[in-house]
């Protein structure tokens, strides 16, 4: 086994999947000759051939349409968008397009396409790269949500996206990227999408988080552990859309306890719905209510208050207090 | 002061048939036999009594949401005729008629006018997606089925259906921008009836032609009349064989005109047009135009008119009470169930709340 960061396990995935599937095809913006802005597609260009890995126009509204007319017609399309901020100008590809094919053609056709693409805060990037827009892809029936936080996962994970039939956005955040390596298969493997993973066991409160946040909650689970003796469990969700509420009503029906952790803006998003999950589905396990600590609900911030505006693992132990201490 | 513009020379509009029906341009008159003309009449004159009944099924609540297309037949039969069973055409709310002809059941696009799933499982040897509501969208798609016939190496075609309103999109450049890089087999058909909804040709665009939009993509710009069926066929049938022998795509330009509203939904035309120009283009019709032609050819009678007019008229009351009839209904489950291949469990759920209301 390898040592990996999470863009070369992505690579990896990418690679193992054209090799075993000619129907796989990835492109999107300077992903050929350059292999990406983050080098996640390199060398696949010169291994697979521009025909397999191609580099796009400027234009993501038309990647993202590309991919679901290559869709229909049998290919399997791993369309980059180069930015998730740059999201909303496939929205419309995506949302009303590839997610509502399965219903409109009754089932005649489907979209089985992969939108990768980084996203995540803390790297003081310029404006709209960054932003956390996963949850407005919460709402969006017909697609799936993959968010991987380590890179055995991310390896995992996309293998399984870029096999699913239905369409999967996978964000990748992009503070991962390089941020530590893992022990990696050098084999392709699956890890299925819709499964939450209990990162860290603990038994009086549950922590529940994805992406960078899955990192900061195991840190402040640490924290609270030494401090005051706290057991912490610590689930990281993987995908957000179909959420595994089975793991996160297990977990909060033994702990009592939760909070939910997320880079993304508090309103109406991922953490509220795992929050309304819990309500119908554990309230009498509650011992307290379920705190969020989310970013503010504001745009996102430029690079200079990005780190204060985040949360960090003193806002997560300050809600795993709140909740211990209610 | 007025500027004068001037149009570009390969901007001429293409014409075959005056509208008294006379041929003024011989030389371009496609190699068709004279029961494939006698089939183009009766597609054309079908699609016309289909176009009334269904307004006046619409209007009697018997049919669900309907743009129709009388004055745009030329342009929507005489382009499907000119592609072959296995190209793949990627219509518009507006684009039925192409999609029943390329194949489609007329009792499935009454289904898909009522909203109802069927209408949308397009049969497997059908080469057609399901019309597109959002303007222009379906012109990506098309460069995405195009890439596909040019990768597996298949002689084949995608044709994307729009009207002049959609031209301003950026899914058309894009669209357009990304069929000259890929140098697909794609052909970029735009109905130019000179209305989208109620906004006219000049406040949509400054340029005098819809074709020349093609030059900015670096793909051929063709300009059509599209009331004259052999044209439309013709410049269709040639844009098709330049996409199948690798020489890239098309955008044509259609100039054509939609007689009835927009759509069943409400919409006034006097609102926006004045009676002369109604009648002005009614003077252009394509099938007054083409049955002259046809007439003095001796391949069309009054009789084969009223032939077809009652084959249509059944074929539409045929249709209807098939629709009428389809089993099973749509449920909220069935919805449930295509939103995923596997049902994630918070819908397995919502789907048992559902089918124990459907139940009762
Ligand atoms: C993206 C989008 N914006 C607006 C509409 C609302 N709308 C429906 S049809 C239409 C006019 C389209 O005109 P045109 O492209 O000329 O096509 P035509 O109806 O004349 O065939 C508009 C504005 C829509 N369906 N999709």
């Amino acid at each position: 086994m390898a040592q990996l960061t999470m863009i070369q396990a992505i690579t990896d995935a990418l690679r193992l999947e054209l090799e075993r599937d000619p129907s796989v095809l990835v492109f999107g913006e300077d992903v050929g000759v350059n292999g990406g802005v983050f080098r996640a597609t390199e060398g696949l260009q010169k291994q697979f051939g521009e025909e397999r890995v191609f580099d796009t126009p400027l234009a993501e509204s038309a990647i993202a349409g590309l991919a679901v007319g290559l869709a229909v017609q049998g290919f399997r399309p791993v369309a980059e968008i180069q930015f998730f901020g740059f999201v909303f100008e496939c929205f419309d590809a995506i949302a009303s397009q590839a997610a509502r094919m399965r219903y409109r053609s009754g089932g005649r056709y489907q979209a089985p396409i992969v939108f990768r693409s980084p996203f995540g805060g803390g790297v003081k990037t310029p404006e709209l790269h960054a932003d956390s827009l996963e949850g407005l892809f919460l709402q969006t029936p017909g697609v799936k949500v993959v968010i991987p936080s380590n890179p055995y996962d991310a390896k995992g994970l996309l293998i399984s996206a870029i096999r699913d039939n239905d369409p999967v956005i996978f964000l990748e955040h992009m503070k991962l990227y390089r941020s530590f390596r893992q022990e990696v298969p050098e084999e392709a493997y699956t890890i299925p999408i819709g499964k939450a993973s209990v990162v860290r066991e603990g038994t009086d409160v549950t922590v529940i988080a994805y992406g960078a946040m899955v990192h900061t909650a195991l840190k402040a689970a640490e924290e609270v552990e030494k401090a005051r003796g706290a057991k912490v469990e610590v689930i990281d969700l993987r995908t957000i859309n179909p959420l595994d509420e089975e793991t996160i009503i297990r977990s909060v029906e033994k702990t009592g306890r939760a909070v939910v952790v997320q880079e993304a803006q508090k309103q109406a998003g991922v953490a509220a719905e795992v929050i309304a999950r819990i309500n119908e589905k554990a309230l009498l396990s509650l011992e307290a209510p379920v705190v969020r600590v989310t970013a503010p609900d504001t745009v996102y911030p430029f690079a200079a208050i990005e780190d204060a505006w985040l949360p960090d693992p003193a806002r997560v132990v300050e809600g795993i207090n709140k909740v211990l201490d209610f | 002061m007025s500027m004068a513009t001037k149009e570009r020379p390969e901007f001429d509009t293409v014409q075959i048939l005056a509208p008294d029906g006379t041929v003024v341009n011989p030389d371009l008159m496609p190699d068709l036999s004279d029961d494939q003309l006698r089939e183009l009449m009766r597609r054309m004159v079908f699609t016309r009594i289909w176009d009334q009944r269904a307004i006046s099924l619409n209007r009697q609540g018997r049919l669900g949401f309907y743009a129709p297309v009388a004055g745009q037949e030329a342009s929507m039969i005489g382009s499907e005729f000119a592609l072959n069973k296995d190209d793949f055409i990627l219509p518009s709310y507006r684009d039925i008629p192409q999609m029943v002809w390329h194949g489609l059941p007329l009792y499935q696009a009454f289904l898909y006018s009522r909203g109802h799933i069927h209408g949308g499982q397009i049969p497997e040897d059908v080469h057609v997606l399901m019309p597109q509501i959002i303007i222009a969208a379906q012109c990506t798609q098309t460069v995405g089925v195009a890439m596909a016939f040019k990768l597996r190496g298949e002689k084949r075609v995608a044709i994307c259906y729009f009207g002049d309103g959609a031209t301003s999109q950026g899914d058309f450049y894009e669209g357009m921008n990304f069929a000259g890089v890929y140098r697909v087999p794609a052909i970029f058909f735009c109905q130019n009836n000179r209305y989208a909804i109620s906004v006219p040709l000049h406040k949509q665009t400054a340029t005098p032609t819809l074709a020349q939009k093609a030059v900015a993509a670096g793909i051929r710009g063709v300009r059509v009349d599209g009331m004259d069926v052999l044209a439309v066929y013709r410049v269709t049938k040639e844009a098709a064989e330049r996409a199948r022998n690798g020489e890239g795509a098309t955008l044509i330009e259609a100039l054509t005109y939609r007689y009835g509203p927009h759509t069943m939904a409400g919409d006034d035309p006097t609102r926006y047009r004045t009676n002369e120009e109604f009648s002005e283009w009614e003077q252009k019709d394509p099938l007054i135009r083409f049955r002259r032609f046809l007439e003095a050819k001796g391949l069309w009678s009054e009789e084969d008119e009223n032939r077809v007019i009652e084959e249509a008229k059944q074929a539409v009351a045929d249709a209807i009470k098939k629709a009428d009839e389809w089993m099973p209904k749509q449920k909220v489950t069935d919805l449930i169930d295509a939103m995923y291949e596997t049902l994630p469990p918070h819908l397995e759920e919502q789907k048992a709340e559902f089918a124990a209301r459907e139940g009762r």
